[in-house]
């Protein structure tokens, strides 16, 4: 309407068009705010801890360092549940595809912090059987450094989270319609009687 | 030579005059009767020693404790490419005996002991995976740490420490496809 018009004389918004306009951004601002205020405070990690590194994240689940003050507490052992992966320690080959399939399996949005020297670059493992990072397969959102980082440094990881969060615009829910890229074909084919429900 | 295992080690000769078993301490040492003592064997005969040993009521070697690969390549002074090793434990007459097995390319290959100590099904499958070494009548061959489909085996020493691009190997998940 605005293009149509816009050679001859600017357009002019009706009182009601300006309320309409105005009271929907509102809405969605706040939609978002309210939105990510949830989403950052209610990350629920999935915990691929496959070495030391998982120890430092049980610390920091534990009440000394206690991660429930960000409400990440809820460590979830299905990726159904989970919109955080924390890969903690080193990744074998024969590992790789499981975390592939874990990542393949959570639910959107999902973020992943890959935790340590091992997940992040492969570290001292340089060896036929060790993947060097993970984020050479899988997109990584946030680097922990250490080996093993201290509670403190994780905790900061997952500030890092809740900041990107925070940050990210709400998607809506045509760019989220991805779908898993997983196709289950069926492997059971029942048999039908020839007239049965007749 | 450790008082134990010396009429263990001369029954084997009295046994088995064929061969050269070359007995030797693993290690010598100011306390001899803590030396353990290695005895070596061909492949062809290696089922009739470790029957004997496990059978005969002198050596009584009820227990496989350890069955090991090794692989030789640009040892010094080495013969043959592969080892395998055998660590033999008897409960009842409380001694201990290892023995050794060389084999060389381009088709290493060692009798399976299965039939004897049931425990070294797994031990044999990891020798198998990490040296390539082929034990002939094993019940189930298979590798045991690599997947099946892995082409190399991994501490050969011609094999390299960084691999031949396994680690590579994967597909690439991004944000767009997951």
């Amino acid at each position: 309407m605005g293009l149509a018009s816009a050679g001859s004389m600017p357009y002019q918004e009706s009182k009601e068009e300006f309320l309409t306009t105005k009271l929907s951004h509102l809405i969605d601002l706040l939609r978002k705010q309210s939105i990510n205020w949830s989403r950052k405070n209610s990350l629920w990690p999935m915990p691929f801890a496959t070495a030391c590194c998982g120890i430092e994240l049980m610390a920091t689940g534990a009440s000394r360092y206690d991660i429930a003050r960000f409400g990440a507490e809820v460590m979830r052992f299905t990726p159904r549940q989970c919109d955080l992966m924390i890969c903690a320690g080193r990744v074998a080959i024969k590992t790789m595809p499981v975390l592939q399939r874990i990542y393949m399996q959570m639910a959107e949005p999902k973020w992943v912090i890959s935790m340590g020297a091992c997940a992040s670059t492969g570290g001292v493992f340089d060896t036929y059987a060790v993947v060097q990072g993970v984020d050479q397969f899988l997109p990584v959102d946030v680097y922990v450094p250490g080996c093993p980082p201290r509670p403190e440094t994780l905790l900061e990881g997952v500030m890092a989270i809740q900041r990107l969060v925070d940050n990210e615009g709400m998607i809506n829910s045509k760019d989220r319609e991805r779908g898993l890229g997983l196709v289950v074909q069926p492997t059971v084919q029942v048999e039908v009687e020839k007239g049965a429900g007749k | 030579m450790s008082a134990k295992i010396t009429p263990v080690i001369e029954l084997l000769q009295k046994q088995f005059s064929d061969i050269d078993f070359a007995p030797a301490p693993l290690l010598e040492m100011e306390d001899q009767s803590k030396e353990q003592w290695c005895v070596k064997v061909g492949a062809d005969k290696l089922m009739a020693v470790m029957s004997f040993l496990r059978s005969d009521e002198r050596c009584a070697f009820e227990q496989l404790s350890d069955l090991a690969g090794v692989d030789y390549l640009n040892f010094p002074n080495a013969k043959d490419r592969y080892g395998v090793t055998y660590s033999l434990l008897s409960l009842s007459n409380e001694h201990r005996l290892w023995v050794k097995v060389f084999v060389n390319d381009p088709n290493p290959e060692v009798p399976s002991v299965v039939s004897i100590w049931h425990g070294a099904t797994w031990m044999e499958r990891e020798v198998w995976d990490m040296f390539g070494v082929r034990f002939t009548d094993h019940p189930d061959l298979r590798r045991i740490l690599t997947w099946e489909g892995f082409e190399a085996h991994p501490l050969r020493k011609d094999y390299p420490l960084t691999g031949r691009g396994e680690r590579e190997n994967f597909k690439v998940i991004t944000r767009e496809s997951a």
